[in-house]
């Protein structure tokens, strides 16, 4: 299986989809981003990690805008996504989540059914015509997530009745169902159990087909087990970025090899 | 450091058998058993205030609710009451409580000696035995219905408030002694009435449907204008308080930049709170009345005085029930590309709903029973008219309410008073029963478990 992988990833040569040049994020008075420039590729899956509070999460937040709606945060410098600068003036926040889904850490299934919870977002964006078209929205949504099989049958139960590595997959679903074309994922899998999380990594690497795929992890096993591409974060700044198997096997700066083998972090 | 080397003599509980406790745990668990103590005692003290309070209140109110009647039979003489023999009530009306007065005192004596009781009272003395608000009803039911005139009737009348007060263990032939307003005669004949089933005590709708009546007459003294004022404020509060306050708390809450401004809007919100409602009173007296031209003792001052009152109660309950919902749930809204608006209106307000709607009753229930302000704006009048209904302007039309009422009824001389104000005190709880167990049914009915 993972031998499988690695040769998937030799072949990967996709073009830029996200190209960021000189981030720099502020909270308040504090310096969370230094000067971070990465480009991350089309059907890729790029892990950033790097020890607690490193700047991973924020940068990822930066892609979709989650930031905006933190007041004293502060943007500088350019993301681009397909070539647009997100943060012109000219972009509606709310129009690019629509283009890049979140996922979040902790599994936050609204407090409606399943049905609900996926056809939430297809609905407010206007994409599906009439019920049917809906109804296949909801299914092929859910099938991406590879959750269809399970809850078929109780469309209508509440999404927050499900296990929580059912409810992680219904939230991918609920990101996948507005058909975006970037999926950031904030640790998806470090509120689920190994058996849950094996899943939901299942299902990255069949999302990659689709997607551009961010994803933050803590987990170095679950970096190497799921990307191509591996950003290594320290203190606001990204200090190594490359091909999953040369980070982990070959990093080039002294930080990284400390993080990866366990030094610090 | 020292702790974990041999040397050092061990302390503490480590030392003895498990099966004894050392001092050290017995003066722990002593400290708990006194404090669990302490708090039942406070308990108990609460829960006896309570019993106290409401077994004093029914006890003195619960009489308000029964009220003697006595059944007679009146001759309504067509030359007295329809002088010009047209049996129309506009002419009719000419003739007041004056002419109906024998008529009922005739009809009084005519029922007593028909009955087969014997008394020596003169007709004056006869005729105190119901009250003088009978006199009056009859007169508005011969009004309604002129074709009575001329005939013999059963009419059911009010007995006088000593009468009523007797039946219900407040006078005695010892205190009638003492009355001028009542001799053991009477109650004698009271007796008789009640033995020859003439005198009846039954439930007394009267006290919740009629408005209030004069202080010689606390038999006829009812809550309807007190009751309907009280809804008609309640309704203005709801229409009001709620939709500005919760629109007030999701801005604040939810899109206001936080900073200087917000900051002391909100300490000022809490402020308000805390100020006295009398305050409220004199600005709707300066306002309301003085500047914008409202009328007095209307109910729809009083609505907007209490919504002023009401409305910090309800901002601050709505903000802490969105502010309870987990940002978790914006997030992954916010995450699919919703807005912020779609966000609260889909997700954070259903979730809160449960806490808002519980604010909201509770600040009624404080505006309901609310007396202070309503003084000031003249709420206090002696309002015998039924306000109209809300939508033929029954809002500017002068009104009482369910807490002045009660105010009223104290300040009032004759003891029959006293139940009164307490049977108001009931139905005042009731109502707020009533209201605080929609509260507990609104919570349970929208509270989402999963």
């Amino acid at each position: 299986m993972n031998d499988m992988r690695l040769t998937e990833r030799a072949v990967d040569n996709n073009g830029t989809k996200i190209r960021a040049k000189g981030v720099q994020v502020y909270y308040g008075d504090t310096h969370a981003i230094k000067n971070v420039d990465v480009d991350i590729a089309d059907k890729t899956v790029t892990a950033f990690i790097g020890p607690s509070g490193c700047g991973k999460s924020t940068f990822l937040r930066c892609i979709n805008r989650m930031n905006d709606t933190i007041s004293v945060a502060r943007v500088e410098g350019d993301i681009l996504i397909d070539g647009e600068d997100i943060y012109d003036k000219r972009v509606d926040p709310v129009q690019l989540r629509a283009k890049v889904g979140m996922v979040f850490q902790k599994p936050n299934p609204f407090p409606k059914s399943i049905y609900d919870n996926v056809a939430y977002g297809p609905r407010i964006h206007g994409l599906a015509k009439d019920k049917a078209d809906l109804d296949g929205i909801v299914e092929s949504a859910l099938r991406r997530a590879a959750l269809w099989d399970e809850v078929k049958d109780r469309l209508t139960a509440p999404g927050t009745g499900l296990s929580g590595g059912q409810q992680q997959r219904l939230c991918i679903a609920r990101a996948v169902a507005t058909s975006p074309e970037v999926l950031l994922m904030d640790e998806p899998c470090s509120a689920l159990d190994p058996i849950a999380t094996d899943q939901v990594e299942n299902l990255i690497h069949e999302l990659r087909a689709n997607y551009s795929v961010v994803i933050v992890t803590h987990s170095m096993s679950q970096a190497s087990r799921v990307s191509q591409k591996t950003a290594y974060f320290h203190l606001g700044e990204m200090v190594e970025y490359g091909d999953t198997g040369d980070i982990f096997t070959n990093p080039k700066d002294e930080r990284t090899e400390n993080y990866i083998t366990g030094r610090i972090g | 450091m020292t702790d974990a080397t041999a040397e050092t003599p061990r302390r503490g509980s480590g030392m003895g058998s498990l099966m004894a406790s050392d001092d050290h745990t017995a003066k722990r668990n002593a400290r708990e058993k006194r404090f669990r103590m302490y708090g039942l005692v406070a308990v108990c003290t609460g829960i006896l205030m309570l019993v106290l309070l409401l077994t004093s209140i029914l006890t003195a109110g619960l009489s308000a609710f029964r009220q003697t009647t006595i059944e007679i039979s009146v001759t309504l003489d067509a030359d007295r009451l329809d002088p010009e023999g047209n049996r129309d009530p506009a002419d009719m009306g000419k003739v007041t409580t004056f002419g109906y007065a024998p008529l009922l005192r005739d009809g009084l004596i005519g029922t007593i000696e028909g009955a087969g009781i014997e008394t020596d009272l003169g007709a004056r003395d006869v005729a105190d035995l119901i009250s003088d608000e009978s006199v009056a009803q009859l007169r508005s039911f011969v009004l309604a219905n002129p074709d009575v005139v001329g005939q013999t009737i059963p009419v059911e009348v009010l007995a006088s408030g000593r009468i009523d007060g007797f039946f219900k263990g407040r006078v005695t032939y010892e205190t009638a002694e003492l009355d001028k307003n009542i001799s053991p005669a009477q109650l004698r004949l009271a007796e008789d009435l009640k033995a020859a089933d003439l005198l009846r005590t039954g439930f007394n709708w009267r006290f919740i449907t009629a408005p209030d009546a004069s202080t010689t007459r606390p038999e006829a003294a009812g809550l309807g204008v007190a009751i309907l004022g009280s809804l008609y404020m309640m309704l203005v509060v709801l229409c009001l308080a709620l939709p500005i306050g919760v629109a007030a708390s999701i801005y604040l809450e939810e899109f206001a930049p936080q900073n200087r401004i917000t900051d002391l809007i909100e300490v000022n919100i809490s402020n308000l709170a805390a100020v006295p409602s009398i305050v409220f009173g004199i600005l709707g007296l300066a306002i309301f009345i003085n500047f914008a031209g409202l009328p007095q003792s209307a109910p729809i001052v009083g609505g907007l005085v209490l919504t002023l009152m009401t409305l910090p109660t309800i901002i601050i309950a709505t903000r802490a029930s969105l502010k309870s919902v987990p940002p978790s749930i914006r997030d992954a809204a916010l995450g699919i590309g919703a807005s912020k608006m779609q966000s609260v209106f889909h997700h954070v307000l259903p979730l809160a709903m449960p806490g808002i709607l519980t604010g909201t009753i509770i600040g009624l229930a404080q505006a309901l029973g609310e007396t202070a302000p309503l003084l000031l704006i003249g709420m206090v009048a002696f309002v015998r008219e039924y306000p109209e209904a809300p939508w033929d302007g029954g809002l500017f039309d002068p009104a009482t309410a369910l807490p002045v009422q009660v105010y009223n009824f104290t300040q009032r001389s004759d003891p029959a008073f006293v139940e009164r104000a307490s049977g108001a005190i009931i139905v005042l709880l009731v109502f707020l029963l009533i209201m605080n167990l929609t509260a507990i049914f609104l919570r349970r009915r929208f509270e989402r478990r999963w």
